[in-house]
């Protein structure tokens, strides 16, 4: 008996539904093989990878500050993504609107005013923007590849921040130490849950994921960069513009990555440091596809993502098993999700024959 | 030469029994018995859908059969591979060419048959020389015509000496005279002995050439005949299971104005191997039907992109709508316009494939009222998508099938369906029937002769001369990038549209130049 996969007539809405299941069913399995053979009790292992980090309050706002700008960022991308703009330099648009957003904080160190997180939030929105404008010019203007020019220039970010931190925004007082001076109260967002560093930064990814979901699902503009990402000559016959497609596109994933960036020094950070992402704007494209392109599968993968980042870390520090361990099961996890998606498109057949056609000598 | 009338020998060189193929959401073969004696053109006649293409993909081995047999002069054999359909003796022109453009002649046949290139074209001279299949060896592919191009494929497949010839639709690329000298080709193959599977849903060319015929409905065999015995309605009639209805075309409207006008239009290729179009010049008015007739890749395409706003143009005033210069307008600025485009390819350019139909139905209906300050006002998309599907009786679950469940006639006819409910001034539409079924082909034109006389200026392009012919008032040939002016279907025939097409123009007719007039 042979298997094949056979594509379906039409996506198979159960298996929409059954596969994260599978997924997490066939994790748990492997993970239970992959700790017995590293000498751990399974259960244990388990235990402290998914529920350990999430048991006391402190790990729930842990967990929800790094699935933030994982989720922001997600959100913007995706709607390129559909869109079939590939901007795969969320990272350095992070990075731009967190120099942005620090600058201002920096020059206004002392004032009270309120209007200074605002003008942070604007500041970084734009420098995302902005930092995403260069490869939607070259794209629409030059038909240059967004796909590099966006990568090149997140390590053209990474090193104007490192320039930044060792030189003009460097804390005049803090020993040499690369990094800002620490944000005074005006430049911070409020704290949510005494007791933890959750804060109102977190409220963005809210905002975003409701905002994307209203455009992707009920604007004629969405519709026009979806119809442009699945069938271009079909946008063309309708009259949709690609250039536009092609700058709103970058333009919004510029402004969600920016915005990602503030949260992270007005909030956990508290000043701009070397390293302000610990490659959120990488991960991000993949919590964008685990989400399967959906703002509220989004959530639920950057909710995912931030627990296998928390669990990797207790295993670490409880497990004493080696980093290369948990970055395995993390890999486990994705795949056997991504995976168990092809069922929703495709089905297994047995490849039967009873005939004398097509037998093989 | 092999008498064809006589009963065919008592062992066919080619014989399917109960040949039976399912996939995932149809039936394509259902238990399909076929005979083709020595020296036999056989005719595999039937809609698009009803399983003549997996029919012959399982004799080529590109397919595999769930159930049944095949016999090869008496004796079962295994075809699992259309290399061991070659070596069995089984050869095959598709309907698409595989040629490689940048190749010659000679090289793209080097690549299936084996032998010296030198040789190689002393053998392709010979054998085109002796069926009437002149091709130049040494041409590189891309300045062949499609005629040619089908010679070359014929050609690769003779040298390969098959007893047996399929061909899947061969004619639908061609220019009546070709058709004539294909024809002619054929019989003397037959005469030597080879048999032919001709594939084909065009009646009169089955009945001129065919011995023997066997008709495909919905997967089944529903009749093995003598298709010179019969009538063109009777082959309908087993081919679709009624009759066939003509578009009925009374005379056109007296008052009627200039809706499109196009002129002294000249415009570069855009690709490679794109046409260029070279001072074109045509006019259309309300209530008639312009046809543009033509083989494909002869600049259609190019003007269709033009009219329709994809392509835009200098100076405005090369292309008129209703009045207005249109030249630099895109496509949503001409639809708020009055215009309508029905475009050859359906999916991916007239439709978005995974997406509903009523989601579809925004991409160019968008402007009746389904959207407000940016949103998209979803129980209108789908009210106008239901409309669609029940007055162009589309079959589909509703308007949250997703376009690409359709079968190709059902989106076109929600595709024709979604143009003509917004009430154009002009409509464009490409191929119009390409690859229907009979029925629908006879719904959609009889639809559009129904726009006509309700005042709509039509543009039809269409490789179909009986289809022109049938609904049109004047017809205009495209060749080489170039029109002829448009003249009244009674003041020509196919004879000499026919002539037209292969690029034998007319010495400026008087008649033809004064745009409109009959």
């Amino acid at each position: 008996m042979r298997l094949r996969l056979e594509s379906r007539p039409e996506p198979s809405r159960a298996m929409l539904l059954a596969s994260p299941v599978i997924a997490t069913s066939l994790t748990l399995a492997a993970g239970f093989v992959l700790f017995l053979a590293l000498g751990q009790r399974p259960g244990a292992a388990l235990h402290t990878f998914f529920v350990t980090p999430v048991s006391t309050w402190n790990g729930v706002a842990e967990l929800l500050l790094k699935a933030a700008p994982l989720v922001l960022i997600a959100q913007g991308l995706t709607i390129g993504f559909r869109a079939n703009v590939w901007n795969i330099g969320a990272e350095g648009q992070l990075i731009l609107g967190a120099i942005a957003a620090s600058a201002l904080a920096i020059r206004f160190d002392g004032t009270t005013s309120a209007w200074l997180l605002p003008a942070m939030v604007a500041a970084g929105i734009l420098g995302g923007m902005a930092w995403a404008a260069v490869p939607a010019f070259l794209r629409a203007r030059f038909h240059a590849n967004e796909i590099l020019v966006t990568l090149m220039l997140t390590y053209v970010a990474g090193l104007l921040l490192s320039y930044l931190v060792h030189g003009p925004m460097r804390d005049p007082q803090g020993l040499n130490f690369p990094q800002s001076i620490l944000f005074g109260e005006s430049a911070l967002f409020v704290n949510l849950l005494a007791g933890t560093r959750l804060n109102a930064s977190v409220l963005f990814a809210l905002a975003v994921t409701l905002g994307a979901w209203i455009f992707v699902t009920r604007t004629f503009a969405g519709y026009q960069m979806l119809v442009g990402g699945l069938a271009p000559l079909a946008a063309r016959y309708a009259g949709f513009s690609e250039t536009r497609a092609v700058w709103s596109a970058l333009l919004i994933g510029g402004a969600a990555a920016g915005l990602a960036g503030v949260g992270e020094v007005a909030g956990p950070l508290g000043q701009l440091l070397p390293t302000v992402s610990p490659g959120y704007g990488f991960a991000a494209i993949i919590v964008a596809f685990v989400g399967r392109l959906h703002p509220f599968g989004i959530v639920a993968a950057g909710l995912l993502m931030s627990l296998l980042y928390l669990g990797g870390e207790a295993a670490q520090i409880a497990l004493q098993v080696p980093y290369a361990v948990t970055s395995l099961f993390q890999g486990l996890l994705l795949f056997c999700l991504l995976g168990s998606d092809i069922f929703v498109f495709y089905r297994v057949r047995r490849a039967h024959r009873r005939s004398p056609i097509g037998g093989r000598p | 030469m092999t008498e064809p009338s006589m009963q065919p020998p008592a062992v066919p060189r080619l014989a399917l029994r109960g040949i039976t193929k399912v996939y995932p959401s149809v039936v394509a073969n259902d238990a399909i018995d076929l005979d083709v004696g020595p020296g036999e053109i056989h005719a595999l006649l039937g809609e698009n859908g009803a399983g003549k293409s997996t029919l012959v993909k399982i004799i080529y081995g590109v397919v595999r059969a769930d159930a049944g047999e095949i016999r090869w002069d008496g004796r079962p054999v295994s075809i699992d591979s259309p290399g061991a359909a070659r070596r069995v003796g089984i050869g095959m022109v598709f309907q698409h060419f595989s040629l490689f453009e940048t190749l010659t002649v000679a090289e793209n046949i080097s690549l299936a048959v084996p032998g010296a290139l030198r040789e190689l074209s002393t053998r392709i001279a010979e054998l085109s020389q002796r069926y009437g299949l002149p091709v130049d060896p040494r041409r590189p592919v891309h300045t062949l015509s499609v005629g040619e191009r089908q010679r070359v494929e014929i050609v690769r497949c003779l040298l390969q000496e098959p007893k047996l010839l399929i061909l899947d639709e061969p004619t639908s690329v061609l220019p009546p005279l070709a058709v004539d000298r294909l024809f002619g080709t054929l019989r003397q193959l037959a005469a030597e002995g080879c048999s032919i599977l001709y594939i084909s849903h065009k009646l009169d060319e089955i009945q001129s050439l065919c011995h023997a015929a066997t008709v495909l409905r919905a997967g089944r065999v529903t009749g093995t005949v003598d298709p010179r015995r019969e009538s063109a309605q009777s082959l309908a009639r087993m081919m679709i299971g009624k009759d066939l209805p003509a578009a009925a075309h009374p005379e056109p409207a007296v008052d009627r104005q200039e809706r499109l006008v196009v002129s002294g239009l000249s415009l570069p290729a855009d690709d490679p191997f794109g046409t260029r179009l070279t001072d074109i010049t045509l006019s259309v008015h309300s209530g008639e039907i312009v046809g543009i007739a033509g083989v494909s890749g002869n600049g259609q395409k190019e003007l269709m992109t033009v009219l329709s706003g994809e392509r835009l143009v200098e100076p405005p005033e090369a292309v008129r709508l209703c009045g207005v210069p249109a030249g630099r307008l895109g496509p949503r600025l001409r639809r708020a316009r009055g215009l309508a485009f029905v475009p050859e390819e359906r999916l991916g350019r007239g439709a978005v494939p995974p997406v509903t139909l009523a989601e579809n139905a925004l991409l160019t209906a968008a402007h009746l009222d389904m959207v407000r300050s940016g949103f998209v006002r979803v129980a209108q998309t789908r009210a106008f998508a239901a409309r669609c599907i029940q007055e162009f009786d589309v079959k589909a679950s509703g308007p949250d099938a997703a376009a690409r469940s359709l079968s190709g006639g059902n989106l076109q006819r929600y595709l024709v369906g979604r143009e003509i409910l917004q009430q154009p001034k002009v409509l464009l539409v490409s191929q119009p029937t390409w690859g229907l079924d009979v029925g629908a082909a006879a719904f959609i034109r009889q639809r559009l002769v129904d726009m006509r006389n309700a005042g709509t200026a039509i543009l039809v392009v269409s490789e179909e001369l009986e289809e022109l012919f049938e609904i049109c008032d004047r017809i205009a040939v495209m060749f080489g990038g170039r029109l002829t002016p448009a003249v009244s279907v009674k003041a020509t025939s196919v004879a000499e549209i026919g002539a037209w097409m292969t690029g034998l123009f007319p010495a400026e007719r008087a008649d033809a130049t004064a745009g409109g007039r009959r």
